[in-house]
């Protein structure tokens, strides 16, 4: 991986995803494409040239131009409310990347792939399990995806079709449940995590993204139910803006 | 020169000149890791030293706590662009363990519990700018911070600061370690913004 120099972008759509997320879908007339799982850097720039930049995982990957983020709004924050409520398409702005060669998914590895998202966590994780759709006869995947609330759910209407055509997908709410759901909304627990991920002799890969107490959580409970240390792969994001 | 992102800059932060280029103020205290948080017990942990010549040096945990220990006040500044001003650290200097080691060799392979590595240059861990740190505040430093302990090369992006830290490996040539494999810079000066090769 050789990262280049700063990049133009234009926004092109503008799709919003929650109440407090939103899909941008960046022409990088440059971008040289992407693995499932990468990130990149942002910079924006005012017009009396003050600039901010910040970190955002991909949602898709492979070789073309167009490229999907999706961005969470941090209350006290400085780039990702502009991107939430501010910018709309037409607008221009600058990445640098794709990064990050560790947390990717590699779709020719047969291990099963067991994905743990807490919150915006599921862009990196949406992003693998797109490509995994696009390959049939890829390794099988689960999901386990902990929201507050159905609302809250990024992606939720494509995960659900992503679950039509084979996703082996599990919700967790940890404030509100839909009625329809069986279980107590709260913390990940130990028996919910064993219940839906692989079992430990399938020798899955697994990914874990989200808040740091999410993934900090999450990842022991993983080892703890007997996943192999080395085999669980993090991203965590600090809840920083 | 760069576009202009239409009607950006209102949320704006004040510039400090403490801060890196491309970096911004945290009083919170992110955490960057790979994996699971190791936990390590402190009768199993050890450092050691292992060179091109002769027998590894190691210390246990109470071998360590013998050696003198620093207080370090100094800013922090994580690849993924948050800084931390002015946080405190108690450690060992790697001055006070490179003491005795006799090495040709110009660089290390820093070694963690759960198998990560990073590599750095013997210029960057002498001279009063590396610690094997064990307390951050004035408490024993948290495994999801890298404790029992960790190196700390603040002069460089975080990511060179070793958590849980158990050893260094000399090395002739300047080989990259885990995360420089995966992307980031082999040397990584955060005033140089060397975050990617």
């Amino acid at each position: 991986m050789i990262v280049g120099g700063w990049l133009p972008g234009l926004v092109e759509a503008v799709v919003q995803s929650t109440s407090h997320a939103r899909i941008l879908q960046v022409r990088v007339p440059d971008w040289p494409g992407n693995l499932p799982g990468q990130h990149l850097d942002i910079r924006l720039t005012a017009e009396d040239g003050y600039q901010a930049e910040r970190s955002y995982s991909i949602a898709s990957s492979g070789a073309g131009t167009l490229v999907e983020l999706a961005v969470d709004r941090v209350p006290d924050g400085e780039v990702s409310p502009y991107l939430v409520d501010d910018v709309l398409p037409g607008d221009a702005l600058e990445v640098k990347g794709p990064l990050g060669n560790y947390f990717v998914w590699d779709p020719t590895d047969p291990s099963p792939v067991q994905l743990v998202a807490g919150g915006s966590g599921i862009v990196p994780l949406l992003a693998m399990a797109r490509a995994r759709a696009r390959r049939p006869e890829a390794a099988p995947f689960r999901l386990l995806y902990s929201v507050r609330s159905a609302d809250d759910a990024m992606y939720r209407d494509e995960l659900e079709q992503l679950r039509a055509d084979g996703l082996d997908l599990t919700w967790a709410y940890t404030r509100t449940a839909p009625d329809a759901w069986a279980g107590t909304p709260g913390r990940l627990s130990a028996s919910v995590l064993a219940d839906a991920v692989w079992p430990v002799d399938r020798r899955s890969l697994a990914f874990v993204c989200g808040p740091t107490g999410f993934v900090e959580a999450s990842a022991d409970l993983l080892v703890q139910h007997g996943y192999d240390p080395a085999r669980v792969r993090t991203e965590r994001f600090g809840g920083l803006s | 020169m760069a576009e202009f992102t239409r009607g950006f800059g209102a949320r704006r932060r004040t510039p400090d000149p403490s801060l890196p280029p491309g970096q911004y103020l945290t009083d919170d205290f992110p955490v960057l890791s790979a994996g699971p948080t190791p936990r390590v017990p402190l009768d199993q942990w050890s450092f050691r030293i292992r060179t091109e010549k002769g027998p590894d040096t190691t210390w246990s945990w109470s071998q360590l706590m013998d050696l003198p220990i620093e207080d370090v006040h100094t800013d922090i500044h994580c690849v993924t662009r948050w800084s931390k001003l002015g946080t405190s650290w108690r450690g060992v200097s790697l001055d006070t363990l490179l003491a005795a080691v006799d090495t040709d060799f110009g660089y290390a392979m820093v070694h963690s519990y759960g198998g990560y590595t990073t590599n750095l240059s013997l210029d960057d861990l002498r001279g009063g700018k590396a610690w094997v740190a064990f307390e951050f505040d004035g408490q024993p430093l948290d495994p999801e911070h890298g404790g029992p302990a960790r190196l700390l090369v603040p002069h460089l992006y975080f990511w060179k600061s070793a958590k849980w830290v158990t050893g260094l490996t000399m090395q002739k040539h300047d080989d990259p370690g885990f995360w420089e494999q995966n992307g980031y810079h082999t040397h990584g000066d955060p005033w140089l913004e060397e975050r990617y090769w």
